[in-house]
């Protein structure tokens, strides 16, 4: 058994309203360890009102190596992007 | 000295001896998370000591700052509890000194936000938001550590050992704390000794951990009398105030 503590992702909510964001990772032994080194570690400037920690290998990712295959097809279909209307003045900030 | 001036001394005097000592961790502790946690409970009690100084100032009207009484006073006229004197030894100790303390710490705040003193009370409502936090963290490690493996076990039971005939001088009180009481001051601190017990006694247990039976209980800080660490520690503290009196940043 490895004596080194796993690896968490933390997650902090900067406001109400906001989506959670990743802002780093931490070691401790368990989630709720992990909540607590997250609080002194990235909270300590006032940065969130919540935070969510996940066990980085619960994370699944698609292989970097795939990139190539998973990603490239939208490259060359920039008119899926809704920029190509004009909006009139009284709308607004969209 | 006035009574007012005595006890806001006690008590920041105990929270900057306690923020010192935490503050030696940094950049020790065993593990980088832990030790910018330490470093964090440090720089809110210097934060607290800050204030009581403030309020020890105001109340004595002889114009000392802060920094006067941090760093100009010597060991008898410093009051803090022996407890937070006591040296860091391991880690073990450390978590067990900060535990006890907060143990204390928090309903002595509890009892001070209903005092009817202007000032204390503001300054109990501001700080028990900051010791309730300590107090979580240092539970669950002294539980964790104590529940822990055999020789986790074994060096928890070591600092209790160590640390507990300390603990009493926490809740030394004399004609100070009688005076301010019957001013209306202090609230009823019978209350935060009850506390003190129905927490360590609960939380002792639960990380199977054993209070020494000897019924050794060592208190004076309260009133200047300190253990052999101290001189030390106000050594370290004071040397480059003392040494450049009138430094600036």
């Amino acid at each position: 058994m490895s004596k080194e503590w796993p690896l968490w992702e933390i997650f902090i909510r900067g406001q109400h309203g906001l989506s959670h964001r990743h802002v780093g990772s931490l070691h401790a032994p368990d989630a709720e360890m992990a909540l607590k080194n997250a609080r002194d570690v990235y909270t300590r400037r006032n940065e969130g009102v919540s935070i969510w920690v996940v066990e980085s290998n619960k994370i699944t990712a698609f292989d970097p190596d795939a990139a190539e295959h998973n990603f490239a097809a939208p490259k060359s279909k920039v008119y899926r992007h809704p920029t190509f209307f004009d909006i009139p003045e009284d709308v607004g900030a969209m | 000295m006035d009574p007012l001036v005595t006890f806001c001394l006690r008590m920041g005097d105990t929270t900057l001896i306690l923020g010192q000592q935490t503050a030696a961790w940094c950049g020790h502790a065993p593990v980088l998370e832990e030790d910018i946690a330490f470093a964090n409970m440090g720089l809110d009690l210097i934060g607290q000591t800050q204030l009581w100084y403030e309020l020890a100032s105001e109340a004595e009207g002889k114009g000392r700052t802060p920094d006067d009484l941090a760093f100009f006073r010597t060991e008898r006229q410093f009051l803090n509890a022996q407890l937070v004197e006591r040296p860091n030894v391991d880690f073990a100790h450390a978590l067990m000194r900060q535990y006890l303390f907060d143990a204390w710490h928090l309903p002595m705040q509890e009892a001070l936000c209903e005092s009817g003193h202007d000032g204390i009370r503001e300054l109990a409502q501001k700080s028990v938001k900051e010791v309730r936090y300590h107090i979580d963290r240092s539970r669950d490690l002294i539980v964790r550590l104590g529940d822990g493996s055999d020789e986790s076990r074994a060096k928890m039971q070591a600092a209790l050992d160590a640390l507990w005939p300390y603990a009493a001088d926490l809740m030394a009180t004399d004609e100070v704390e009688a005076t301010l009481s019957e001013q209306g001051v202090l609230p009823d601190l019978d209350r935060v000794r009850r506390a003190f017990e129905a927490e360590t006694t609960a939380t002792l247990d639960r990380a199977t951990l054993a209070v020494p039976e000897n019924g050794h209980a060592r208190t004076g800080g309260r009133t200047g009398i300190h253990t052999e660490t101290m001189g030390y520690i106000l050594a370290e503290m004071q040397s480059i105030p003392r040494t450049y009196p009138d430094a600036r940043w």
